[in-house]
């Protein structure tokens, strides 16, 4: 993306909710424990395309990219992730509501 | 893997102007640019190994300084863009 | 200006303002968010705790870490040529743990004016100024910094003459920079504490400069 044209750099600037600050912490902690690297990430933020920087957050992006990973270190299974959000739905319509077990 | 580039501070390289799929590290717009070793950083692992789950080649990596008019034709002269470049995508300035 | 935050009442302690109440409805990547920290949990990875810990860590990494190395480097000219031979060693010193990360000082003179991006990513050094701004991590400012720097800089309010070089700095491996700002004139005497009141975030990045002294 170096180098190519675009508009105004933006101004907002926020301070981060908390499912993004454990996103955050969920990549130091993993990469710490050496189930994925930084490099491993980026390949998957890099592989969604431009269409994903368009529409999802960064810490969307994030999380993808840190549970595609962790499916490939074998952490969780596919099948298990399914399950598991399928469960979380039904706690709640809000995330205060859908964190709390 | 590509020979390795093995310059010291002031060497005048070329990155060289691969373009292949997946992760790699060196920015697109520096493909094919040439500019001139600033340090040489040490031995780091190649994080285009780390990113598919293998173990990193051990690689130089360099810090590479480049006109900034010699990538854009209306920079301003004098002003410079700096980047670590690891050694397999350096090749000699003066190689054909 | 679009970067100016005088509001300091609403700022978080990272310096961020608060962003809007999130808990509207859950997305499909909050409900990611929440299964792959509960499956981590369950099957004994990481534990609730240390989720929580590593929260309060990042929280309490401010630019007021890096502001205190720059100070210093004003003031300590041992510490100053400690901190250009070898950034992570000399913060690392300072209590500032960079983990595996390298540091590298950028000194800004009369005739140079530093500035980092990363165009690749958004790598950044956290421990001494905490998380990056939203426009750090953006795509106007990754796509531009390394093309028009002094454009970007000019939508900061920095206007540079052009006997003053920029030198922008392309963060794409494993080190990372922060951007050592000139002394504001009229300083002379001022204690660390006073100065590193001075040293703005973005004066670290490269798109600022310190505030002046009146």
């Amino acid at each position: 993306m170096g180098g190519t044209l675009a508009g105004p750099v933006p101004g907002d600037d926020h301070d981060f909710a908390l499912w993004e600050k454990r996103v955050d912490a969920l990549m130091v902690l993993c990469s710490g424990k050496g189930l994925f690297t930084v490099d491993g990430l980026r390949r998957v933020l890099e592989d969604m395309g431009p269409e994903a920087f368009a529409s999802r957050t960064y810490y969307e992006r994030w999380i993808a990219a840190i549970c595609q990973n962790l499916i490939e270190a074998g952490a969780f299974t596919t099948a298990e992730l399914a399950e598991r959000m399928s469960d979380i739905e039904a706690r709640g319509q809000t995330y205060a509501d859908a964190a709390s077990r | 893997m590509p020979t390795q580039l093995l310059a010291e501070p002031g060497t005048k390289v070329r990155v060289r102007n691969w373009t292949p799929p997946g992760h790699v590290r060196t920015p697109a717009y520096l493909r094919g640019a040439i500019g001139t070793i600033e340090r040489v950083l040490g031995l780091f692992p190649n994080p285009e190994d780390l990113a598919y789950r293998h173990p990193g080649q051990s690689l130089s990596l360099y810090r590479v300084r480049f006109a900034l008019s010699d990538l854009w034709p209306d920079a301003t002269p004098g002003d410079t863009l700096d980047a670590e470049i690891y050694a397999h995508w350096l090749e000699s300035a003066d190689a054909p | 200006m679009p970067h100016d935050h005088h509001d300091h009442d609403h700022l978080s302690p990272s310096g961020h303002p608060y962003r809007a109440d999130q808990d509207t409805g859950l997305s499909y990547w909050q409900t990611m968010e929440i299964a792959v920290r509960e499956l981590l949990i369950d099957k004994g990875v990481l534990t609730a705790d240390q989720i929580a810990r590593q929260i309060t860590a990042m929280d309490e990494r401010t630019p007021a870490n890096g502001a205190a190395v720059v100070a210093r480097y004003w003031t300590d000219p041992e510490f100053a040529a400690a901190l250009l031979q070898d950034g992570r060693q000399a913060v690392s010193a300072m209590g500032f743990d960079l983990g595996p990360m390298h540091l590298i000082a950028l000194p800004n003179t009369p005739d140079v004016h530093n500035m980092v991006v990363c165009t690749l990513c958004s790598c950044y050094p956290r421990n001494l100024l905490g998380l990056p701004p939203d426009w750090y991590k953006s795509r106007a400012y990754r796509a531009r910094t390394v093309r028009e720097p002094r454009k970007v800089l000019a939508e900061f309010g920095v206007t540079l003459p052009t006997t003053t070089h920029v030198r922008v700095h392309d963060s794409t491996a494993d080190m990372r920079y922060i951007v050592l700002p000139n002394r504001p004139t009229g300083t002379m005497g001022w204690d660390v504490d006073q100065l590193a009141a001075l040293v703005t975030r973005d004066s670290m990045i490269g798109t600022g400069l310190p505030k002046s002294v009146a």
